[in-house]
């Protein structure tokens, strides 16, 4: 290590330019879900406890379904986001990028199998 | 010779020397509750997902999430969301360079823990 010239050393050690994209995207999945929110705790959630036909009736209605499908896909996108900053902020070196693969891995897992799940309930 | 002292550097004092302040616990708390909302999100997916399976899948996700476990989780993520809801329109808002003087984003974190108790409370009249 000591052989290498300070120049040698900071190559590829800096930011990766992609921090505005970053604020951006988690402004615009931010307000998205501002608007979803208030839906999703007033058509999906009252649903919570009721009876199964009641249930499969209720999403295979188009609006439900949409906002069902919606609040999950943005709000995992969201989670990603937010959760890849928490854990650049603890985790270092190898097990922060290990951590943030799963980490992505299991939203876009949670967010298609959700979206499944609606789309096999609504069609 | 820019780093001769790499990883032994001084650090500068944080979590432990500063008094909690209103402003620091309602930042980390959007942090916390924006995190911990994925064990509500996962139970929601599952409870879909056996909501699309069969009945007898249905019954027992749908026995979980309304159990009194589940009660008790979906009512303190209700409380995360909204105030992870609120915390992020105050975000939206410093984005703009407004708000930011100690004052104003005190009265601002005064509003999301308040604001998102009576939302909370407000939601729960609306959907029991």
């Amino acid at each position: 290590m000591r052989f290498l010239t300070d120049r040698k050393r900071a190559t590829g050690m800096g930011s990766a330019h992609k921090g505005t994209e970053h604020f951006w995207n988690m402004k615009l999945s931010s307000v998205a879900l501002l608007l979803l929110i208030p839906f999703f705790l007033l058509t999906v959630i009252p649903m919570l406890g009721e009876p199964y036909a009641d249930v499969t009736a209720h999403f295979a209605r188009p609006f439900p379904a949409l906002v069902a499908a919606l609040t999950l896909v943005v709000g995992f996108v969201h989670f990603k986001d937010g959760c890849q900053v928490l854990i650049e902020d603890y985790v270092h070196g190898t097990a922060q990028k290990v951590t943030i693969i799963l980490m992505t891995c299991l939203c876009y897992a949670a967010a298609a199998t959700g979206v499944f799940a609606i789309a096999r309930l609504a069609l | 010779m820019a780093d001769v002292n790499r990883g032994n550097r001084p650090l500068s004092p944080h979590l432990t020397i500063y008094r909690p302040q209103l402003t620091s616990i309602t930042s980390i708390l959007t942090r916390i509750t924006g995190n911990a909302l994925i064990v509500a999100s996962l139970l929601m997916v599952w409870w879909l997902l056996a909501a699309a399976t069969s009945e007898a899948a249905f019954a027992v996700a749908d026995g979980v999430v309304t159990s009194l476990l589940g009660d008790l989780v979906m009512t303190l993520s209700l409380w995360g969301l909204w105030y992870h809801t609120l915390a992020g329109v105050r975000h939206l808002i410093w984005d703009n360079g407004v708000g930011l003087e100690i004052e104003t984003a005190e009265k601002l974190g005064w509003a999301v823990v308040i604001g998102s108790v009576v939302l909370s409370v407000l939601t729960l009249i609306i959907i029991i």
